[in-house]
């Protein structure tokens, strides 16, 4: 096989990989636009807030650090102690589900019945006050996150791989991360799916999705099954943080990956966690392949419209998107 | 809008009303939030603890106090303009907008308003010519300096020839970014090695693509020039494909420890170009023992600390020289252009203020505002977590680039019809 | 007592039919435009002009042009920064290329340059909707930038890739460049404000405007009673694109004067402009205003009264400022979910009543 041949294979697997990462991101709206029909714009924000949130607790820091110095002339940094990283996830969990009550419980009960556009500038609203809280919490500097997950390219698939074309071919290049999250991702999945199909609460979640009348009517609490999808996405946010931030250091820059679930979303359709996944893995395969064969000739950097260029060519066939609900309009 | 205008208008101007006292006025547009934070803020620190320390210390310059103005930019071009019209004001002296963007719509207007701008080891390169650019100083050392410099250290690890060997430029894709491509281009028609420029798009949380493409194509050296978290994805990645860090070399905004600590040991051997070492300088035991720091004190000795704390240094001996020359210690904001312009720092005078070798020895004229042009080499010790220098000061190679900073330069005096200076 | 119709006779349609049908609506408007024309300018400062009202007004013409897509067409795009860019380039081209036309003829031209882009990218329209439209137009935006940072040409082949605005004279006054007073730039931005928001004010009065809004209110409804979705909905492409290709042309020229197109007109500049629209109110010209009002002048209020008035260090009044805005955004959805504009008009059916409300 020629070199470049498995070079394009290679490309297609770190795809499908990136892929995966992007459905991660996606999950998370995807969840809370089923349940509400709120498309969250602050789940990037709440994914940088997570992971700042877990960092934070790791190495001990006192929250507010800076605002209560500037306040009262102390200077106080941290409390001095570490906390073990399964604590500090449960710990961090503990505070989504904190801030998933307290959206509901002080924004979005107000907003019940609104338009949908109006509830997607109340989550703009939030995604500021968010990003300003994490950063007043925390301090705005790059913080490592030390939770021990492998880094690097995988040299037993390396090695393995290296004969198969000539001398110009190096063997496939796998991170370990990449398998890491893959696995997570997967994981993730199939516990959300099982949680929603088998379980009482999943299957009360699944009912407010079809019908908010219906199910309150049947004596499903809304308030409950809300502050249960946003504490879903907030742990959700917390996996793509923890993965996203493994690679580059937990920063204010995680917020923006947001944008790159936009096009999963868009592909995979808003209302479809199988769509969610399908789509990131087009999305991941379909940018990574483009750069790979045309990117060279345009200059590069093509990966991000790229992404958006694709979904828009499969929504010109299925506007609803991949596995979207099917629109069906009436007069 | 008319009663919020109005509001607003009324709010305002009451605050805006400070009658400018008769202090040295220093903005320091700072960054210490959004995307580039990290970077922003240790430079920032540095920057106001040294004017504090004169201030403590020495009385200020020349008896006269040194007020700080800072304001937020967010690394955010129009919140830039919002500081520099409020400090304008104020009688700011000098401005160090530590933003390519900013600089580059500084100049005409800082110009046109005969305020100097020092734009230390960024900004737009073709500045170095005084004769165009008279209210602008980019010394010492600027992009295309950079570039010559890393391919003169990489020739010399080639065994003196570079004939052959492929090297290629990671980018962040925006104005900064592309500075240095030209020169580079230049250098490898002169060097007979193959050049290849891949872009980053912003943020650069993604780089798995330039990555592979990179093990590919297996470049004898990659170059960076990125900031903010393209440098600590890059490295990561790097070292994920197993890339040589000894072959893999930034530029001095990608040579800060908060680019190689996120990856641990892995960015062992990561080199970057300075112009500002890491020493033991004396005057860091000063401004810690100075208290009341501006930050938390954790950036105090860090590489953007202390290159803010150079520019700091060397703007107060521009403003000690104008002081000189106009013989009074009030100066104006055109006073202290002259004085940036008769700026010559000496090793004896490095040393003197208690930091010997953070900075070449150069001096400006008014043609070249550009300075030295040499910087140094480190190398990441992730063991030790300290930079260390590898090289001495080196020179660029000003055969090619003078004739692109002169041909760069004259195309702005056409286009915007300026008569040269000198 | 002031604000009231009683005793405001209409004997004509045409008086009947006027923008302000209201006497002291009327009379407000006019003051507020002689202020605007008589009097800032001889009072402006460099800071205010370049601080608050200068991009105030811009981006108004560019909320103006986007609420007449997303608010009356009911098409939500998110791809405002690149029209804008699209504007920006086509302003630097023509002044570059042709240095002795007008430039206030450049920046209508570039309005038009961007309306052609923009019913382009609005075929899509035509067959995607709601969200997933507003993601489509992404693709607007991330491809334009990505063309503009990428092809020399735009640039005219400089080494970094900026583009900055030479100096060009109307009348023999500097409007763009360094010496550019405050009030000429001022002045320049408010007369393409102000004939932007008439021309918006009386399309979306006219049959066009009630076309958009049928759209808006039920495609599939509008078509059945004969409106045209293709002119309809391209229609408020090409239109909106042309307020913001200009906006983007005086963004470039006026305001800053020197860009980097990833930075100045990357996805946070469509969203900003997304915002504005929200917040002010869909569907209102005045919502326009008080939405650019809110963004462009808050966060200056914030700072000003965080830094300067109470000492707080710069970073941390950052942070709370996006608290802060992010908070005043939360609490008027809830008090008032269909924006500013709606707020301002509850505000003048309460004073009709007043002061006796019952």
């Amino acid at each position: 096989m020629s070199a470049d041949f498995l070079y394009g294979i290679e490309v297609i697997i770190n795809g499908l990989m990136a892929g995966v990462l992007y459905a991660l991101v996606a999950l998370g709206f995807v969840l809370i636009f089923k349940a509400s029909g709120i498309f969250n714009f602050a789940q990037g924000v709440m994914a940088l807030f997570s992971a700042l949130t877990l960092v934070g607790i790791m190495e001990g820091q006192v929250p507010f650090a800076h605002l209560i110095n500037a306040i009262f002339g102390t200077s106080i940094h941290h409390f001095g102690w570490t906390v073990p990283a399964v604590l500090a996830i449960i710990l961090t969990i503990g505070v989504m589900v904190i801030f998933a009550w307290m959206v509901q419980k002080f924004l979005f009960r107000h907003l019940v019945g609104q338009p949908h556009i109006i509830l997607f500038m109340a989550t703009i609203g939030l995604a500021y006050f968010l990003e300003g809280v994490g950063d007043l919490m925390w301090g705005s500097s790059i913080k490592r996150l030390e939770l021990g997950l492998p880094q690097g390219g995988s040299l037993a698939i390396e090695n393995l791989t290296s004969g198969l074309g000539g001398d110009d071919f190096y063997g496939f290049f796998i991170d370990k991360l990449d398998i890491v999250a893959t696995i997570v991702a997967i994981l993730l999945v199939i516990l959300l799916v099982a949680f929603s199909q088998f379980t009482k609460y999943g299957r009360a979640m699944r009912a407010v999705a079809d019908d908010h009348q219906a199910a309150l009517s049947v004596g499903i609490s809304l308030n409950f099954i809300w502050v249960l999808v946003w504490s879903l996405a907030g742990f959700v946010a917390l996996v793509a943080g923890v993965m996203w931030g493994a690679k580059s250091g937990v920063q204010f820059s995680l917020s923006l990956i947001a944008l790159k679930a936009l096009p999963v979303l868009m592909l995979g359709g808003f209302t479809s966690i199988p769509g969610a996944i399908v789509g990131g893995l087009i999305i991941g395969v379909g940018e990574k392949l483009f750069e790979y064969l045309v990117g060279p000739m345009v200059g590069g950097a093509t990966e991000n419209w790229f992404a958006y260029v694709l979904a828009l060519v499969f929504l010109i066939f299925r506007p609803q998107g991949l596995l979207g609900e099917r629109i069906i309009e009436r007069v | 809008m008319k009663m919020k205008s109005l509001i607003a208008f009324a709010l305002s101007s009451a605050f805006i009303a400070t009658p400018a006292a008769a202090d040295l006025v220093i903005p320091d547009l700072s960054y210490r939030t959004g995307p580039y934070a990290a970077g922003g803020t240790p430079f920032s620190d540095g920057y106001q603890d040294y004017f504090k320390l004169l201030n403590k210390r020495d009385g200020g310059i020349g008896g006269e106090q040194v007020r700080i103005v800072e304001c937020e930019t967010g690394f955010n071009t129009e919140k830039g303009v919002e500081c520099y019209e409020s400090t304008k004001g104020e009688g700011a002296l000098v401005y160090q907008p530590l933003s390519t963007g900013m600089t580059y719509q500084l100049i005409p207007k800082a110009t046109a308003d005969g305020i100097p701008l020092f734009t230390m080891g960024y900004g737009r390169t073709s500045a170095e010519n005084g004769a165009i650019f008279r209210n602008v100083f980019n010394f010492p050392v600027n992009y295309w300096d950079g570039a010559s410099i890393a391919v003169k250290y990489l020739k010399d690890q080639h065994g003196g020839s570079l004939e052959g060997k492929k090297i290629t430029l990671l980018y962040h894709n925006s104005g900064y970014g592309k500075e240095p491509i030209p020169t580079l281009e230049a250098l490898a028609a002169k060097h007979g090695f193959k050049f290849k420029a891949i872009a980053v798009d912003h943020p650069g949380q993604e780089q798995k693509s330039q990555w592979l493409q990179i093990r590919r194509e297996r470049p004898d050296n990659v170059l960076m020039w990125g900031w903010g978290v393209m440098n600590q994805v890059a490295i990561q990645e790097a070292a994920n494909i197993n890339y040589p860090m000894e072959n893999f070399m930034g530029v001095w905004w990608s040579g800060a420890e908060i680019d190689v600590l996120p990856a641990g040991g892995a960015s062992n051997g990561y080199k970057a170009l300075n112009f500002s070492p890491i020493k033991d300088y004396p005057v860091l035991e000063e401004i810690k023992a100075m208290g009341d720091l501006t930050g938390d004190g954790s950036n105090v000795g860090s590489v953007i600390y202390n290159r803010g704390m150079l520019a700091a240094m060397l703007t107060s001996e521009a403003i000690a020289k104008a002081q000189e020359i106009h013989g009074v210690s009030e100066i104006s904001a055109p006073q202290l252009r002259d004085g940036l312009e008769a700026l010559s720092v000496t090793e004896a005078r490095l040393v003197e203020l208690g930091m010997g070798g953070i900075s070449p020895e150069f001096s400006v004229s008014c043609q070249n505002h550009g300075g030295a042009g040499q910087a140094i080499v480190q190398q990441w010790d992730a063991d030790a977590k300290v930079w260390k220098a590898l090289t001495d000061y080196i020179s660029s190679d000003q055969d090619v680039i003078a004739p692109l900073v002169k041909s760069d330069s004259e195309a702005y005096a056409a286009e915007n019809k300026i008569e040269a200076g000198c | 007592m002031l604000y009231r119709e009683s005793g405001d006779f209409k004997t004509s349609y045409k008086a009947d039919n006027q923008t302000f049908p209201i006497a002291f609506d009327r009379y407000r408007y006019w003051v507020v435009l002689a202020v605007a024309y008589l009097v800032i300018p001889f009072v402006i400062t460099d800071y205010w002009a370049n601080a608050i009202l200068v991009p105030f007004l811009i981006y108004s013409i560019a909320a103006i042009g986007l609420n007449i897509l997303a608010g009356y067409c009911g098409q939500v795009s998110l791809g405002t920064g690149g029209f804008m860019a699209v504007g920006a380039y086509t302003c630097y081209k023509l002044m570059t290329a042709f240095p002795d036309v007008n430039i206030l003829l450049h920046i209508v031209l570039s309005g038009g340059v961007t309306a052609l882009v923009g019913a382009a990218f609005g075929l899509p329209s035509l067959r995607i909707k709601g969200f997933y439209l507003a993601v489509a137009t992404l693709a607007a935006q991330f491809f334009l930038v990505w063309l503009f940072n990428k092809v020399p040409w735009f640039f005219n082949y400089s080494a970094s890739g900026q583009i900055s605005a030479p100096e060009r004279e109307f009348l023999g006054i500097a409007v763009t460049g360094p010496n550019t007073s405050a009030w000429a730039s001022y002045l320049v931005c408010l007369v393409f404000v102000t004939i932007c928001a008439i021309i918006a004010r009386n399309l979306t009065r006219g049959s066009l405007g009630r076309q958009w809004m049928s759209i808006r209110d039920m495609d599939i409804a509008a078509e059945i009673i004969g409106v045209n979705p293709l002119r309809a909905k391209l229609s408020a492409f090409a239109i909106s694109s042309f307020f913001i290709g200009i906006s983007g042309a005086l963004f470039f020229a006026v305001y800053l004067g020197a860009i980097e197109v990833g930075e100045a007109f990357g996805i946070n500049k469509s969203l900003l402009v997304l915002f504005m629209v929200i917040i002010g109110g869909l569907g209102s010209i005045f919502g326009s205003f008080a939405g650019a009002a809110f963004l462009v002048c808050l966060p200056v209020i914030l700072k000003l009264i965080g830094v300067d008035l109470l000492g707080w260090p710069t970073d941390l009044v950052a942070h709370l400022q996006l608290v802060l805005i992010g908070f005043l955004i939360m609490f008027f959805l809830i008090k008032e979910p269909h924006g500013l504009a709606q707020l301002w008009n509850v505000i003048k059916e309460k004073l009709r009543l007043w002061p006796f409300p019952h």
